[in-house]
């Protein structure tokens, strides 16, 4: 064998330990992303999570019903009668409105 | 001593040749084993133990995907999914001592005893402790850190509008799967189908790899009803006050959009609450508005007038001799309850409810074609509201009628229908002649209707049924200030074991505003048992009500003066049931 050819296989090895070695780093590097994009995911996923909570307590907060309950008695309100009510029409092209 | 000659031996002996062959056929054979055993392990077996392998790091886990929502026309929820958690041990691997056990129950609120059973069975790999418990006490579960015992996420579902839409929607079983209402029939749409991954945990058990998706997890579609929440929450409102005040046995409201066909509110009394079903009796699970069945009564005479009419038997002033409020059909008496001396015309039948003047035109038509304009509008068939267990009534085949049965089916009974039907039926007056199909869920565009009646003949109808209303009509209180309203009432005799009882179902069914329907509110009160039993009394109000809330709801223009409410005389026109 050369003196050539044996450098080259020293050049080689030393290649494919570093090839060995930065594989096993970035397994690792990818598999410490992964936890975290893991984490990212679940707290995405709490998040909607949440989301959902707030809207069921939202609608439930809201229902007509409950609405209704304070408007009458903490707010003291009342739901118009039909005398008190009065329909405006939009008539269109500045016409003159002959049914009110 | 011959060591001398044996030492001095150079050659060493021959040993004999069968023990050379003997040893290579022990080492062939070894090596015959080994690479059988390989081939074995490698190509036999090869699965079972790649699968073992695997196992030590790689796990399959669920992807939860979550039931779609349901919301109300205008996107408000009514029926929501949000994940609970559910605790769960693995007996074989709990390690607790007495006081831990102790706390765990108080937690989850068990019997100590129950507990600790079901944790002394170490045959089982897995028993749920407690299911759907709210999170923080989830947390302070997790918090305990004993071995062995882990959450499971789950979904529970729940309806922020409660009671009101109880019936309609149904509910969901511990799976979170539709058991009732529109949550059964749905279900194929609303269900979510779970998914897994393959994932890798390191020691700890993080997932430090996604090592390929097996199956994506599919959420359920969200799904908008036609119900309008504020229709929905008055027309229940109103029920539950009228059913309270007549301590009824029970009642039902139905709002249909007249235009489409769409069921902008469907409500029963009494009602359960779905978020919490631990004391609900069957009664309250009842849709009784589409699977019970009653003779609607006079609520029918506007169909057997619309027959009439259309086959140009009589004109809506063509005057019928009542009888002074009584004839005989073969055997038997029909009566009115309002004698009246002169002759009524057509359109006094429908508003004084007049049994003689609709029985005289049911019997001057030919029974086919009775019953086909019947069946036309819908009796004895399905809505097409696609709700489980819906009933769909009866009216019988026209063959054999005999003039007695001819004569009481022209007012309502004889037949039975459920009022989502008989709401339905309406949408032909309200809609110049044409019958929507019913949908429960929001149309982009209007459906197709099929004619039944004439325009001239729907419109006809409507002006006769707007005189109903009317002071000398059977339900002045059915009006509404600001609106014209035009409606029909009914007063039935309850059908018991074949025989009439005097238990009555008291109903209206009406549309407004009559100078372009929007709405048709149809209202049944079961039972009502404190002294006023008829529709006129008992039902026009409700309807009256649900329809004035429900018009300012949807913003729907007076077409009547404020001051068009004129009051009733002293005594209003009962009609005969």
């Amino acid at each position: 064998m050369s003196p050539s050819a044996n450098g080259l296989n020293v050049l080689l090895l030393m290649a494919v330990v570093m090839c060995a070695l930065s594989v096993v780093s970035s397994q690792h590097k990818a598999r410490k992303m992964y936890i975290d994009l893991q984490k990212e995911k679940e707290l995405a996923q709490q998040m909607e999570i949440e989301w959902g909570q707030l809207q069921l307590e939202l609608s439930t907060l809201a229902t007509p019903g409950r609405v209704e309950k304070i408007a009458e008695q903490q707010l003291r309100m009342q739901l118009p009668t039909s005398g008190q009510v009065q329909f405006i029409r939009v008539v269109p092209d500045g016409q003159r409105d002959h049914q009110s | 001593m011959n060591y001398a000659a044996s030492a001095n031996r150079d050659v060493p002996a021959k040993l004999p040749g069968w023990r050379a062959t003997a040893l290579f056929a022990a080492l062939l054979a070894g090596l015959l084993g080994l690479i059988g055993r390989s081939a074995y392990l490698q190509v036999m077996h090869d699965d079972f133990l790649q699968e073992k392998g695997n196992a030590r790091y790689s796990r399959v886990i669920e992807v939860s995907a979550h039931r779609g929502m349901i919301t109300d026309r205008n996107g408000e929820p009514l029926a929501v999914s949000t994940p609970v958690e559910s605790v769960w041990a693995s007996p074989a691997e709990v390690v607790a001592d007495g006081r831990q056990v102790k706390e765990l129950a108080q937690i989850l609120g068990i019997d100590i005893g129950d507990l600790k059973e079901k944790l002394a069975d170490t045959s089982r790999d897995f028993v749920y402790l407690k299911r759907q418990l709210p999170p923080d006490l989830a947390a302070k579960v997790v918090a305990m850190g004993i071995p062995g015992i882990s959450l499971q996420r789950e979904y529970r579902r729940f309806y922020p509008s409660g009671e009101q839409t109880s019936q309609t929607l149904g509910f969901t079983g511990q799976d979170d799967n539709g058991q009732e209402g529109l949550e059964l029939s749905l279900q194929d749409h609303l269900a979510g189908k779970a998914g897994s991954q393959r994932v890798i945990k390191d020691r700890r058990g993080r997932i430090v790899e996604d090592a390929g998706s097996l199956r994506a997890p599919r959420p359920g579609n969200d799904i908008a009803l036609s119900l309008d929440s504020n229709v929905q929450h008055i027309a229940y409102r109103e029920l539950e006050s009228a059913v309270r005040e007549h301590k009824a046995k029970a009642g039902a409201v139905v709002v249909l959009d007249a235009k489409t066909g769409e069921v902008l509110a469907l409500a029963n009394y009494p009602a359960y609450n779905p978020n919490n079903r631990s004391k609900v009796n069957m009664q309250a699970m009842r849709n009784r508005a589409v699977v019970d069945l009653f003779e609607p009564g006079s609520t029918m005479k506007p169909f057997t007038v619309a027959t009439a009419i259309e086959n140009g038997k009589v004109r809506p002033d063509t005057r019928i001799n009542t009888e002074n409020g009584v004839i005989t059909v073969g055997n038997r008496k029909i009566h009115d309850s309002h004698a009246e001396k002169e002759p009524l015309t057509v359109a006094q039948v429908i508003q004084k409810s007049s049994n003689v003047g609709s029985a005289k035109m049911a019997l001057m038509l030919p029974s086919e074609t009775l019953w086909q304009s019947l069946s036309d509008s819908g009796f004895g068939a399905s809505t097409g509201s696609g709700f489980p267990g819906e009933a769909f009534g009866r009216l019988r085949e026209p063959g054999g009628w005999r003039p007695i049965e001819q004569a009481t089916m022209s007012y309502g009974h004889g037949l039975s229908v459920n009022l989502l039907q008989l709401a339905r039926a309406y949408t032909i007056f309200a809609g110049d002649g044409e019958i929507k199909p019913v949908s429960m869920l929001r149309l982009e565009a209007p459906a197709t209707g099929k004619k039944v009646f004439s325009e001239k003949t729907a419109r006809a109808l409507r002006e006769m049924m707007e005189a109903v209303v009317m002071p000398g009509g059977t339900a002045p209180l059915a009006q509404v200030a600001g609106y014209r309203v035009a409606g029909k009432t009914g007063t039935a005799h309850k059908l018991e074991g074949g025989r009439y009882v005097n238990r009555y179902v008291a109903s209206f069914v009406g549309f407004a505003p009559v100078s372009d329907p929007r709405l048709v509110v149809a209202v049944m009160i079961d039972e009502p048992s404190n002294g006023q039993y008829y529709g006129g009394l008992v039902a026009a109000p409700v309807f009256s009500k649900v329809t004035e809330g429900s018009l300012h709801a949807l913003n729907v223009p007076n077409d009547a003066p404020l001051d068009n409410v004129l009051a009733p005389p002293a005594e209003i026109i009962k009609e005969e049931v």
